[in-house]
């Protein structure tokens, strides 16, 4: 089908009142994707793919699940035994939620390191925000549904936050439980949430879309397509190696679906929920250890917590930190001073970056461990609460005073002056005039 | 002449616009007020309702409670520890100086007969369960309860002594019916 011309009768009849194939065509086939983007760029449609997923198998499983505390944990079980293909739908969703966030932060990570929060794509980015933050509160939600041991655990945790709010807490906390404790009104709500949240999900990953067609794709150079001859229409380049891409993740999914099913859950899960007996050491799924390490980094005898006891109780300070955490990633485009987009040009801030990355994953390691656990045998003293302390601090460190200092420290590299220019002589068309300009606000 | 025409024009237009903007913002007032209360009801909705909130009571024997042993009930969906304390324990809750407790309570406004102590057994950091119900639990650094969660130390009055919990364990509303039986709530 090529541009409205050859469309068939019906189809132009159809278009003519209702145009969606001339989006589609201008959309998904004619639009000019930047021509270098790497593999990285994949994690986007690798996102929208695992969400069809969750909610295909969601659906299915809602058709045997029975939002009840005393029925609930048992329907879990009758679709891993019973159900044709329950154990299936049910693995698929359960690692679903754990792929999803390996490939969303692999997606987050890949704009810190190329800048593509930076303008024109604020917008952009903090819709990704807004849905990080949704899906965050859907998983937690669906994690409690089958309620077991760390389903009810993580629940009464982290809805308790909620307390920490001055004044107004504990009445928040009831509001949310639906009474006195985590119960079966909780377990209601959550299951009513759990449905609506991923459709909501849906609705921001389309503005989502709305603005990077509107702004177009950001590239591994970080610099703005010139023309034509930086960019190639989406489809069939883009579109193909979009598939590719899936079939590579497929594999790795299937290989934890079907020989490591269990590998990101707790065996706690599989104990049915006990309000009266709280299991030896709750962890919540792995994708939430960085926030949940920040949470209980502030405590009453440490420094953390010291410059800021006077204001509020440490608690409120561990809540305000870990929802902090998320929402400084709101403001990053005007924390980030400099004009530079690619870390590629950027020596020192690529340095930073990667520190960056492993301060998460200290930051996880340390939300799995017991607080006063022992960091290193030869080191005595020294506890996973001083290690989360410490790299709490660094992660806002990093986005409170490093973003906005190296900025204006920092010496980029020369930036090419097209995308085509390093690898076409004279980068195609480009005027002198218009490649000169160092800094193109690109 | 076209100047006082264009004046008088002019002044009859902005005594439109006001009316007009009086009604505007009226109407807006209006709605937005309508809309929040008819807001309410869904809000409300998701509150405790008649049922849940039907405050339950519970009696309970503590004949068979030996000193330095405890149990556990469920009241409210919650766990209510009733601990026979020790001579040791007492002293010691009871000698604590008020200006070392980050809650400062002292040990006989917690309890009605010093050798009882009953309380909600929810840490008042994030509501998980804390160990030192069994002898063999985990007692934290005071002797008294210890939160695995994050790390939350209480004594023998349950007092919050150590770690991310604000207050003490909160003690709920009881009498004892006579020397062996306890009415909590
Ligand atoms: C953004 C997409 C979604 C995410 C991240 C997500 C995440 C989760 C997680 C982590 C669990 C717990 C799995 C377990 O440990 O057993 C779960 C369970 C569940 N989810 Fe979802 N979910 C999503 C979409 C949906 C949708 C759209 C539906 C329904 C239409 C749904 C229905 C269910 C049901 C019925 C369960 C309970 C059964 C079970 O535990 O396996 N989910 N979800
Ligand atoms: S819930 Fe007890 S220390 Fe956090």
């Amino acid at each position: 089908m090529s541009n409205g011309n050859g469309q068939s009768g019906l189809v132009k009849w159809i278009d003519e009142r209702l145009p969606v194939f001339t989006f589609m065509q201008h959309e998904l086939n004619d639009y000019p994707t930047p021509k270098n983007l790497s593999y990285w760029w994949n994690f986007g449609s690798l996102a929208g793919f695992v969400l069809v997923v969750m909610i295909v198998t969601g659906i299915m499983l809602a058709m045997n699940y029975t939002p009840h505390v005393d029925y609930a944990f048992d329907s879990v079980e009758r679709i891993m035994r019973d159900v044709n293909y329950g154990w299936l739908l049910r693995y698929i969703h359960m690692n679903g939620g754990s792929m999803f966030f390996i490939v969303v932060y692999i997606h987050i990570f890949r704009g810190l390191y190329y800048g593509s929060y930076k303008s024109p794509r604020e917008l952009l980015w903090m819709l990704g925000v807004i849905i990080l933050i949704l899906m965050m509160a859907t998983a937690f939600m669906g994690y409690v549904l089958p309620w077991g041991q760390m389903s009810f655990w993580g629940a009464t945790v982290i809805t308790n936050l909620f307390s920490a709010i001055p004044l107004i807490g504990e009445d928040v906390v009831t509001w949310l439980w639906g009474g006195f404790a985590v119960e079966n009104p909780t377990l209601n709500r959550f299951y009513s949430l759990h449905y609506l949240f991923p459709f909501l999900i849906v609705g921001v990953v389309v503005l989502h879309m709305v603005a990077l067609h509107t702004t177009k794709s950001n590239n591994p150079l970080g610099i703005d397509a010139k023309g034509p001859q930086d960019t190639i229409p989406f489809h069939p380049y883009y579109t193909m190696k979009d598939y590719f891409g899936i079939g590579v993740f497929l594999i790795f999914f299937a290989g934890f679906v079907f020989f490591a099913p269990n590998f990101f859950g707790e065996p706690d899960n599989y104990i049915e929920a006990d309000p009266l007996v709280t299991p030896p050491h709750i962890v919540p799924e792995w994708y939430f250890l960085p926030y949940y390490a920040i949470l209980r980094a502030f405590t009453e005898d440490y420094f953390l917590y010291v410059p800021i006891s006077w204001l509020m109780s440490a608690k409120l300070a561990g809540v305000i930190a870990m929802f902090g955490s998320i929402f400084v990633l709101f403001a990053l485009p005007w924390l980030d001073t400099s004009p530079v987009r690619s870390a590629r040009f950027r020596p020192i801030y690529k340095q930073f970056f990667w520190l960056f990355l492993i301060n998460c994953f200290i930051l996880g390691v340390v939300g799995a461990k017991a607080p006063d656990d022992q960091v290193f045998t030869w080191f005595e003293g020294f506890q996973y609460v001083h290690l989360g302390q410490i790299t709490t601090a660094y992660y806002f460190f990093h986005f409170l005073i490093l973003f906005p200092l190296l900025g204006k420290l920092e010496r980029p590299k020369p930036i090419p002056k097209s995308i085509s220019e390093p690898v076409l002589p004279g980068g195609g068309t480009v005027a002198a005039g218009a490649a000169a300009k160092p800094m193109e606000k690109a | 002449m076209a100047d006082a025409a264009a004046a008088g024009g002019g002044a009859g237009h902005d005594e439109d616009v006001t009316r007009r903007d009086f009604l505007y913002i009226a109407t807006g007032a209006f709605g937005v007020v309508g809309t929040a209360i008819a807001l309410w009801p869904f809000v409300d909705s998701m509150n405790p309702s008649a049922d849940t909130l039907a405050l339950s009571t519970i009696e309970v024997d503590i004949s068979g409670v030996e000193e330095g042993q405890s149990i556990t009930v469920k009241w409210r969906g919650k766990p209510v520890f009733i601990r026979r304390r020790t001579q040791d324990e007492i002293s010691e809750a009871e000698s604590v100086a008020l200006t070392e407790l980050p809650d400062p309570q002292a040990d006989e406004d917690r309890v009605q007969k010093a050798e009882w102590l009953i309380m909600v057994g929810v840490c008042t950091h994030l509501g998980c369960i804390p160990l030192g119900q069994k002898a063999s639990d985990k007692k934290g650094d005071f002797g008294g309860w210890f939160c695995p969660c994050h790390g939350s130390h209480y004594d023998t009055s349950g007092r919050i002594r150590k770690g991310p919990a604000p207050e003490n364990l909160p003690v709920p509303q009881y009498t004892f019916l006579d020397d062996t039986t306890v009415r909590i709530g």
